[in-house]
């Protein structure tokens, strides 16, 4: 067991390793930093000096390894565009978009797994059929044009909630968050509803189909036979070995939750870090680019080991030995 | 206690109903182990199904009756069926792995069942199950029973499932194939433990099974099926040992005899292709291409190691040892068989042979020229063409998206034995016909092919290679008894017109009796024991032998086909 | 008849099924409007010459004050609907086609060499793959286009924009196909066939293409029509953020984008109809990726 999670450990730092490389690679070759960072009325002595300053004529493998100490220490480098401090920029940055993540992420699952499991049951139902139908729809609509739509009804035609920013936000600790007025969650609820949508399809028909695979097994068929409750059959039995596979894909979709919500925050203005990104990418502010990069990747990373343990926790055979 | 009657079963598709099973009539007393044997496709595993009322979707009764004591099985609600399942009624699956939830204990699986079944408290139950494990032969139950499935081994698994299909003391038990998953040595235990359970018990068993040797061994009473319909049935002496029906009669025939040798098997005439006695151009090509004399092979301290599984970032894992130390030498144009059960080993030692595995040390030699081992044999090596193989499972051995034209042509194409794409086609059919198929078969896939056929397929493929060493690993395994009689025969054939040596693997001692002039014993990656055939199976010298002589189900002498 | 049936399950399933009859009728309409565009549609909407401003506006035929000419009204522009949403869906396909076949290639040759060599060459690419997950789909199309910004002179910026949006989409699409492929090739190097191959001699590049290949097309042909859809909501999306095409060649998504600015005024249609076209597309080629994966996995019917 401690194998299995060191060799995931292992890994991920691989994995940090090679998205570092690349935002590093990016500063480095797109575009001339020192140009960037100077003005056309610096001389070529002054940018000579510069460049040897920030270490720029140092070795490749030398400049790397400051970039990847510098980023371990919190030191992002300073936006071209806005010159603050990169990690300033998206510390503000990360509240938002990880409140609007989570939320969508917790919509998606508490609608999206009873209904997976409703669906597998009753496969040929006349609701499945439309729930089915309904997902495909669902998973065919491009995120923005469902914030569109739900813009266009709630806040257009019906009034009823904000159509952009972040309403009402409380400052806890340097975190600025909206989950604690009503105004906040007014307007947390459009955009998280859009980015919800998707996966929520995704995360039915995934536990549709594995619930389904899990209840042709033997097991399964051997607990019928021996007269063991089918509620108990259904939620203890076939529902935590659905989990297993359920919460892998869980994991590698949160990653796409932190991505996709760059688009609902264009459509909803959301300040998240989304909505930085896509300014970085519109001026060119290679750092900004490079370090969202980082941190989306870190998150990734986080979720899929927390997803590792639970997984460990789930199901002895990685927990306890073979046999004995 | 059990009576069926007229019980058929059929399966809506959308080609019309499919009938599984008519006319099926049946009864099994308390206490009684009764025999259900038959052929895939004879629908036995339906009629299992059905008087448990677990019937695949969307199959459905048709008509008939089934009756347990008192009760009208078919006249029960979802609910009540759902209540005499494991209360009066329990199965046995096949696959012991499969058949318990990987993430709950023993004892979380066997308490809810219990306590599905009767009020008692949860220690209550728990004692219970202590007790029963312990009875059926699971020592220091009282610990073991906080472990999960995967902690134990397979036999002890199969006791697991046969005490969760018990533990509410059903009056019925049907066993579906409960012993085909497992090694001779298990299954023996568990067949004893069946016995046990129906004497002391007095459980009734529907023992389901297309194994002959175990309903001879257990059964009080057999019914024999074929085509979802009954043939014979009666007590177990009078059904194999007297035989009323020529369908029973055949499948006796078919059953290969442990206790000595038959030069063919006796099969019916219809499936009987015999030696082709007109010219035939595939044979005639295979003659003309022999310009060696046959060749033996010949091991000598042969090992195979795989790494180990990583546990700890700092060890290095230890090796596992697959074959160890194996010498042995295989006579020009003869067949040496060789025995094991599984994980002894046996395929590795193909794949070393083939070049599929690198072997860590040790030396192989074929004819005259040494073998070079996995990666370091070329591409172009001349044994590539001199060694073919012929696979356990006709199902996996055929490239599914290719013709059997195709097929059969790729050796002949590949070896660039015949440049002419018509002259390929030809000898590809007239190769059908030597293997007893219809030529007209070139243009069809596998998939329309039973696994006979389609093992003669790849019987006719290897010898489109012109091999002069064949291996042959588990060929029949995957075969029906009555299919495997043919497929043993056609080899032998063919072993004889040409000259072949034969290694030829399988964990059915009694096939390789009847297949192999010598024979060696694997057992964990050893050679236990190797010597004449004859002499091996009269005279077994090790210990391991012995015992696995003893286990293996066997008939009484009276009630075997006839020799010749 | 039967046997014939059997043979073509595939089809007698297709003739039974509605949902796909139709969302294949669809698909094939929009493909055949999308291919035909420069024939069927009454405007070029590229040539500033062919429309006219005066015609801007025009709701469509069956609303008060349209012209029955444009069928589905026109916009600000003066630009035909229908043949704003014919050429923009011409563009999507192209994009989302080539995207797709570039994923393909990439992606199956990776992951059938991969499922065939195994061991440290498999490693590699599997975890090649990983960092490609961990930055998701729309992540790598916004970067690479980022990337071609800052390297890319502005001046050839415009013309090569198709070509880096079809890489951007296809870059991050291959990874699908990888672990599909290699994860069939997996199941397929353990069956006997594959070891007849190797066994004889066969060179690797056949067993991989002759052998197995066509056994694991099943998969991969359910992977392609999902993934084709993905990449049309892909490229639409990049559009709608203004980092995709640009609003003088139009795709479906742009057209949303530039329909945007009329979501809050009377003109509905400027917005709502090239929506209803990409989702209908979609939907259409969703319904057929589900249908197809029936066909191929049963048991999951």
């Amino acid at each position: 067991m401690a194998y299995f999670i060191l060799k995931r450990l292992i890994q991920s730092v691989f994995v940090m390793l090679a998205v570092a490389f690349l935002a590093f690679s990016l500063f480095r070759f797109v575009g001339d930093p020192i140009s960037q960072m100077t003005g056309v009325e610096t001389s070529v002595e002054d940018q000579e000096r510069l460049r040897d300053e920030l270490g720029l004529n140092d070795p490749f493998v030398y400049q790397f390894a400051r970039f990847t100490g510098d980023l371990l220490q919190g030191d992002f480098g300073f936006s071209y565009r806005t010159r603050q401090p990169v990690a300033e920029m998206i510390a503000t940055r990360i509240p938002a978009t990880l409140e609007l993540g989570v939320v969508a992420l917790i919509i998606s699952l508490v609608v999206g797994i009873p209904t997976g499991v409703y669906t597998a049951l009753r496969p040929r139902g006349i609701a499945t059929q439309a729930i089915l139908m309904t997902t495909l729809v669902g998973v065919s609509i491009p995120t923005f044009v469902i914030g569109i739509m739900l813009i266009f009804i709630f806040g257009v035609q019906l009034g009823w909630l904000p159509t952009f920013g972040r309403g009402g936000t409380v400052q806890i600790g340097g975190w600025e968050s909206s989950l604690f007025t009503i105004e906040g969650w007014r307007a947390l609820l459009l955009p998280a509803i859009t980015l919800g949508v998707y996966q929520l399809t995704l995360t039915m028909r995934l536990v549709r189909a594995e619930m389904m695979e899990v209840m042709r097994s033997d097991y399964i068929r051997f607990g019928m036979a021996r007269g063991v409750p089918m509620r108990r059959l259904h939620y203890k039995h076939a529902l935590a070995n659905t989990m297993v596979p359920v919460i892998t894909i869980i994991g590698l979709q949160f990653g796409g939750v932190i991505a996709f919500s760059i688009v609902t925050e264009s459509v909803f203005q959301w300040p998240g870090m989304g909505l930085l990104f896509l300014e970085s990418i519109r001026f060119v502010d290679i750092p900004v680019m490079g370090v969202y990069l980082v941190v989306i990747a870190f998150f990734f990373v986080l979720v899929n080991l927390i997803v590792d343990l639970l997984y460990v926790a789930i199901d002895p055979r990685l927990r306890v030995s073979d046999v004995t | 206690m059990l009576t069926i009657t007229d019980l058929a079963v059929k399966f809506p598709s959308r080609f019309g109903d499919f009938t599984a099973i008519e006319d099926v009539d049946m009864t099994i007393a308390p206490g009684e182990i009764h025999g259900l044997v038959g052929e895939s496709g004879a629908g036995k595993s339906t009629v299992g199904a059905a008087v448990i009322g677990l019937l695949q979707t969307p199959g459905y009764i048709a008509g008939g009756t089934l009756t347990l004591g008192d009760t009208d099985l078919r006249d029960l609600s979802d609910g009540q069926a759902h209540a005499i399942r494991g209360d009066r009624i329990s199965m046995i699956f096949q696959d012991p792995q499969t058949s318990l939830n990987p993430l709950m204990t023993i004892e979380d699986q066997l308490v809810e069942t219990i306590q599905a079944h009767s009020d008692v408290s949860h220690a209550a139950a728990l004692k219970r199950a202590v007790d029963l494990l312990e009875d059926i032969g699971i020592e220091n139950a009282a610990a073991r029973i906080k472990s999960y499935p995967h902690q134990f081994s397979g036999g002890m698994r199969q006791r697991v499932v046969i005490a969760l299909a018990i533990c509410t003391d059903p009056e019925l038990i049907i066993a579906d194939e409960p012993t085909t998953a497992l090694d001779v040595a298990v299954q023996s235990q568990v067949l004893d433990l069946i016995r046990r359970l129906a004497r002391d018990r007095k459980i009734a068993f529907m023992l389901i099974t297309h194994d002959i040797g175990v309903i001879a061994q257990v059964a009080d009473r057999v019914t024999v099926m074929r085509h979802g319909k009954v043939m014979e049935t009666g007590e177990t002496a009078q059904v194999l040992g007297a035989p009323r029906h020529p369908y029973t009669r055949a499948l006796m025939d078919a059953v290969p005899p442990l206790d000595r040798r038959i030069d063919r098997f006796r099969v019916p005439q219809e499936a009987d292709t015999g030696p082709i006695t007109q010219d035939n151009a595939a044979e005639a090509w295979l003659l003309e291409g022999i310009e060696q004399d046959p060749i033996g092979l010949s091991l000598s301290n042969l090992c195979v190691r795989f790494p180990g599984t990583r546990t700890s970032l700092w060890r290095k894992p230890d090796p596992y040892v697959a074959l160890h130390d194996i010498s042995f030498d295989i006579r020009p144009a003869s067949i040496m068989g060789l025995v094991g059960e599984s994980g002894s080993g046996k395929s590795t030692l193909a794949k070393a042979i083939t070049g599929l595995v690198t072997p860590s040390s040790g030396t192989m030699t074929l004819g005259d020229d040494t073998l070079p081992g996995g990666k370091s044999r070329s591409r172009h090596h001349p044994s590539r063409q001199l060694i073919q193989m012929v696979f356990q499972d006709p199902y996996s051995s055929l490239n599914s998206r290719q013709t059997i034209g195709a097929i059969l042509a790729e050796p002949l194409w590949f070896y660039g034995f015949t440049p002419d794409p018509s002259d390929r086609r030809r000898l590809a059919a007239s190769m059908l016909e030597l293997v007893g198929m219809a030529p007209d078969a070139i243009d069809k896939y596998p998939h329309q092919f039973s696994g006979g056929q389609r093992q003669r397929i790849a019987v006719a493929r290897t010898l489109l290679a012109r091999p002069r060493f064949l291996i042959c690993d588990e060929p029949t395994s995957a075969l029906d008894v009555s299919i495997q009689a043919e497929i043993l025969n056609l080899l032998k054939d063919l072993q004889a017109k040409f000259g072949l040596t034969i290694l030829f693997i399988s964990h059915n001692l009694a096939v390789v009796r009847q297949m192999a002039d010598d024979t060696a014993v694997l057992r964990n990656g050893r050679i236990e024991e190797i010597g004449s055939t004859e002499a091996l199976y009269a005279n077994p010298q090790a210990d391991y032998t012995r015992t696995l002589l003893s286990l293996t189900p066997v008939m009484p002498i009276s009630w075997q086909a006839p020799t010749g | 008849m039967i046997a014939f049936l059997k043979r073509y399950e595939g089809l007698w399933l297709f003739v039974h099924s509605p949902a796909a009859m139709i969302a294949a009728l669809v698909a094939a309409l929009i493909l055949i409007g999308a291919v035909f565009a420069p024939w069927i549609a009454l405007v070029n909407p590229y040539d500033l010459a062919s429309f006219s401003l005066f015609d801007g506006l025009l709701p469509p035929a069956w609303e008060d004050g349209a012209n029955p000419k444009y069928l589905l009204g026109t916009d600000d522009q003066g630009r035909d609907m229908i043949s704003s949403i014919l050429y923009g869906a011409r563009l999507s396909l192209v994009i989302g086609i080539a995207a797709l076949t570039i994923a393909a290639v990439l992606g199956v040759g990776l992951g059938l060499a991969a499922g065939y060599y195994g061991g440290r060459f498999d490693a590699i690419i599997m975890r090649i793959a990983d960092v490609q997950l961990a930055l998701p789909a729309i992540l790598t199309a916004l970067l690479i286009d980022g990337i071609a910004r800052g390297i890319l002179p502005a001046a050839i910026q415009q013309d090569l924009r198709v070509a880096v949006l079809t890489l951007a989409i296809a870059l991050s699409l291959w990874v699908n196909f990888a672990r599909t492929a290699r994860a069939s090739t997996f199941v397929q190097m353990k069956k006997e066939y594959v070891q007849a191959a190797i066994m004889m001699g066969q060179r690797p590049s056949r067993v991989m293409f002759v052998h197995i290949l066509p056994n694991i097309l099943g998969p991969l042909l359910v992977i392609m029509t999902v993934d084709l859809a993905s990449a049309i909501l892909l490229e639409a999306t990049l559009s709608f953020l203004g980092i995709g095409l640009p609003a003088d060649s139009p795709s479906l998504g742009t057209l949303i984008r530039i329909g945007m600015q009329f979501l809050l005024s009377g003109e509905w249609w400027i917005l709502w109809i090239p929506t209803l076209f990409l989702v209908a597309l979609v939907v259409s080629i969703n319904i057929l990726g589900d249908f197809l994966r029936d066909v191929f996995n049963p048991r999951l019917r």
